[in-house]
């Protein structure tokens, strides 16, 4: 509840909703410690969505991941840096205090609903459950709430569809159960993680506008994590591009488009087909993305960097391009020069 | 060497189980129990003599169910044989029967699950249906009622009931790793050549496929054991004057209140050589594929 | 939900066919004199009774027949006469509640501690409470259960007095507690494994990640999303698990002295009173069957997406 938040130390009206800083997640696998988030920072502000774009494994999801509180031990843990909302660092709250935020004040969309929803539950009675958990209501409230939710994000006759179970469901029509899973207590941010990547193109494109509706009617601030150019474009005012565990760009949607500062964005924006191009050999970008349980101090794009140079043995830092701007490459001028 | 030729390769188990296992206290106590236990079995007058009356048969009713005494650490049966002696011999039954069963319930499942596996259709359908039949049977009430039937109680009948109850667990396992193996391309690749279906089971099929059907029966044997002694406890086992665990405890069942070392020295061999079958299953099964547990 | 269960008691009718047909092959078509079998190495039988047993069980009719008519008096309720001349149905009706409580008292513990040890050992992975559980049931693999009961019975009821040491006298629950705890040991480890091993599968499942995106208190995860969704192959062992259970009540009910249907069947052996051995046997294997059939049911009802299908 936004009265929770507001209690909490550290709280701040004036701080960004959600602002993610130099955030560092381990995973210990066969092979080592993987460090699939080495250092992200983002920010997001009520009303606002930002997209975070990044190929697979580039640890996109994970930061989402870290934001809800679901990365746990002995399987990952976040190692280093804060996770603010509203200036409150959620990593150093007790998890009972977490718990309560999670649903009503940051709530998550996942990728897959199918597996997302547990199988043998009535939908209605999975999104009742959090009336009943974190507003008390009664049963009878708590499913009367939810059909009001289903209602919510255009289920047809929602009261009878509450009572089926989540494979009697079109793929799309589970899809808004996720979403109605996710805005049911109204929560200040969400976090969607590929949101539409297991739909139909047709049906992407509906999700996607009800997404958008949904955020504008409630000033939502949204996270939209994807690999999909056309998305990001359609309806993300911000874009932190994701390489190797770190935000190698940051920008505004319409800048980035236009005048990309970093190498690797460059790269993809040249790997989407177009119509103008068709006959033409789709440019890909050369090689594989690296090793994470390899540490490495310099430069993880250099690899398959066209610019790469003895300088970017060194990490480069987050530079300030413009205003809101900022790039992680030590070229960067030549490459926003083009 | 070229790693696209189709090639039919048996799992080659050595390198892991020499590599864990000899560091596991589990498989080392269990193994040595094993050990003890088959020795007791191959040659148990090597060892029923240590206390100086090593024949099992040599009884005086006058000492009936006496307790442990001098020279018998174990004290009297109801015969008045020397207990001692009696329970070490008492393990060559459970040993020969173990070993029958299992490799009898191994050449069923393996022919059974070869058939149905390999050659589909109608033998398939069948097999599954007999399959389904036995395991209908709650099997304790299945094998008593059979063996309540028979003449004969030794060693092979005894075996044959808790083959007849035990294959169509594994059978149903080989079945499914046969399947598994079937539609690999070495199998089409032997058949490309001109490989009959014999050959084809004998060299690829088998060796590919009895790979867990084998741990399987290698968990299974402590529960045999325990099994035959169920059985020749309620009586439709093994009989006097078989020298067996099971038998010795159905006699002393009646003498439970009066002569309880009738009753415990049995038990405790008993249990000491199913735990360590069990045991030493669990440690290969984990040596050979930690997955499932 | 209808065509569910058609269709499994459609698949069960050939299980109950076959098994019957094992039995009758045993009993009645070994080679061999039946009559013989079914009254042992050392009864004496008149040739006036062998006659009437011959005509009574049909024995001069080919096979097939034999066996129709064997099918015929089963469905009747005719399992045969006892050697001492009572019919086996009126031992079973005699036997059967006590049968019945022990079963019940017997699967109730094994199903509650089995999903209580399981879960704890796979929330708790890699844990003490984890270790123990499965040291515990390794253990309890290698007990054979009438040892167990036999020791179980000696301490606890002979030298701390805690429960009766033998008899229904006392009545349920408290005759059937010490019983029905051992014959659920029998089964206990491998239905506790399962359960264990299901959450552990379950417990990284999506959906509980969504669970806990929900902001769900952890014992709501739990026992609400993980365990209900663990219980699936758990309940279909529940249903194998009383095969067993209904051998060990022939173990139990004897060493115990509980009247019941394992009871007879334990007192008969001795006296090579076949009619009731193969009578009772039959019954066993025809409620296991049944009851099998009901806990398909119920994975049908536990599981949405095979009711539907």
């Amino acid at each position: 509840m936004s009265d929770l938040l507001e209690s909490l130390p550290g709280h701040d009206p004036g701080a960004p909703m959600l602002s993610v800083e130099d955030l560092q997640v381990e995973f210990a696998t066969a092979h080592g410690t993987v460090r699939a988030v080495n250092g992200v920072s983002y920010a997001v502000g009520a009303g606002e969505t930002l997209a975070v774009l990044g190929e697979s494994g580039s640890g996109k999801s994970v930061t989402a991941r870290a934001v809800m509180g679901i990365v746990r031990a002995p399987r990952g843990r976040v190692t280093a840096g804060a996770i603010r909302l509203r200036g409150v660092d959620l990593l150093t709250l007790p998890e009972e205090t977490r718990r309560r935020l999670r649903g009503t004040t940051v709530a998550m969309i996942f990728q897959d609903a199918l597996s997302a929803l547990n199988p043998v539950l009535p939908v209605g009675y999975q999104i009742a459950e959090m009336f009943r958990y974190h507003r008390g209501a009664s049963r009878r409230e708590a499913r009367r709430r939810a059909v009001e939710v289903l209602d919510r994000v255009r289920i047809p006759s929602a009261a009878r569809r509450a009572g089926d179970y989540p494979h009697q469901f079109s793929g799309g029509m589970r899809q808004r159960v996720g979403i109605a899973l996710a805005i049911a207590l109204d929560p200040k941010v969400i976090i969607a993680d590929e949101p539409t990547t297991a739909l139909d193109v047709t049906v992407q494109a509906q999700i996607m506008r009800l997404l958008g509706e949904i955020q504008r009617e409630h000033g939502t601030a949204l996270v939209l994590i994807t690999h999909d150019m056309g998305v990001v474009a359609d309806i993300a005012d911000r874009v932190a591009v994701m390489y190797a565990g770190r935000v190698v760009e940051e920008a505004g949607a319409h800048d980035i488009y236009a005048r990309p500062a970093h190498p690797y964005t460059r790269a993809l924006l040249g790997a989407i087909p177009r119509p103008h191009l068709r006959g033409k050999r789709l440019a890909v970008i050369p090689g594989a993305p690296p090793d994470m349980s390899r540490p490495d101090e310099g430069c993880r794009f250099r690899p398959r960097c066209e610019l790469a140079g003895p300088g970017c043995a060194d990490a480069p830092p987050l530079y300030d391009v413009a205003p809101g701007r900022a790039s992680a490459c030590h070229e960067w001028t030549k490459v926003i020069e083009g | 060497m070229a790693s696209s030729t189709p090639v039919s390769a048996s799992t080659d188990l050595r390198p892991v189980v020499r590599t864990g296992l000899t560091r596991s206290p589990a498989f080392v106590i269990s193994a040595t129990v094993v050990l003890i236990i088959c020795a007791l079995a191959v040659a148990p007058q090597a060892f029923a003599g240590w206390f100086g009356h090593g024949d099992p048969r040599a009884c005086d009713l006058a000492d009936s169910a006496l307790p442990p005494r001098e020279g018998h650490p174990f004290g009297f049966d109801v015969q008045g044989c020397d207990l001692y002696a009696n329970v070490i011999y008492g393990a060559r039954s459970s040993v020969a029967i173990a070993l029958l069963t299992t490799l009898g319930t191994v050449v069923v499942a393996v022919v059974v699950g070869c058939l149905a596996g390999y050659f589909r259709g109608w033998t398939d359908m069948l097999m599954s249906r007999l399959v389904d039949v036995f395991l209908g049977f709650p099997a304790l009430v299945g094998m008593i009622v059979i063996l309540q039937t028979l003449s004969t109680h030794n060693e092979f009948t005894v075996s044959a009931v808790l083959i007849l109850f035990g294959w169509p667990a594994l059978a149903r396992v080989m079945r499914g790793s046969v399947l598994a193996v079937v539609n690999s391309e070495y199998i089409a690749a032997a058949r490309g050549i001109g490989a009959g279906p014999v050959r084809i089971l004998l060299r690829h099929v088998i060796p590919n496929s009895i790979g867990p059907v084998a741990v399987l029966a290698g968990l299974n044997v402590g529960g045999i054991i325990a099994y035959e002694s169920a059985l020749t406890f309620l009586g439709v086992g093994l009989q006097t004057p078989a020298i067996s665990w099971g038998v010795q405890l159905n006699t002393a069942q009646q003498y439970f209140t009066t002569s309880i070392h009738l009753l415990v020295f049995p038990s405790i061999f008993l249990t000491v050589t199913v735990l360590g079958f069990v045991l030493l299953g669990d440690a290969l099964r984990d040596a050979i594929d930690p997955r499932i547990r | 939900m209808g065509r569910y269960i058609v269709r499994r008691v459609l698949l069960a009718i050939p299980v109950l066919l076959g098994t019957t047909f094992v039995i009758y092959l045993a009993v009645y078509a070994l080679p061999g004199d039946p009559i013989r079998a079914l009254f042992g190495p050392n009864q004496v039988i008149s040739p006036s009774v062998e006659r009437a047993l011959r005509e009574r069980f049909h024995l001069d009719d080919p096979l097939i027949v034999q066996y129709g008519h064997y099918l015929a008096g089963l469905a009747r309720g005719d399992l045969g006469t006892s050697f001492s001349g009572r019919p086996v149905s009126e031992i079973i009706r005699a036997g059967w509640p006590v049968t019945f409580q022990l079963g019940i008292t017997a699967w109730l513990m094994e199903a509650v501690l089995a999903i209580l040890l399981g879960t704890l050992a796979g929330v708790r992975r890699g844990k003490a409470a984890d270790y123990t559980v499965l040291a515990g049931t390794t253990l309890a693999m290698g007990i054979p259960f009438f040892v167990v009961a036999y020791v179980a019975q000696f301490v606890f009821g002979v030298q701390l007095g805690w429960f009766p040491v033998s008899g229904a006298d006392a009545g349920w629950p408290v005759a059937y507690l010490l019983p029905g705890l051992v014959l659920a040991l029998g089964v206990l480890p491998q239905s506790a494994r399962v359960t264990r091993n299901s959450v552990l599968d379950n417990l990284s499942a999506d959906y509980v990640d969504t669970a806990d995106a929900k902001g769900l208190p952890r014992r709501v995860v739990v026992w609400r999303h993980v365990v209900r969704n663990s219980l699936i192959p758990v309940v279909s062992l529940l249903g194998v698990s009383l095969g067993y259970m209904l051998g060990g009540t022939v173990l139990i009910e004897g060493i115990f002295n509980l009247p019941g249907l394992g009871y007879q069947i334990f007192t008969s052996i001795p006296q090579h009173d076949g009619p009731v051995v193969v009578g009772i046997g039959t019954l066993l294997v025809l409620v296991f069957l049944l009851v099998n059939l009901l806990v398909d049911l119920l994975y049908g009802i536990l599981d949405p997406r095979i009711r539907l299908h």
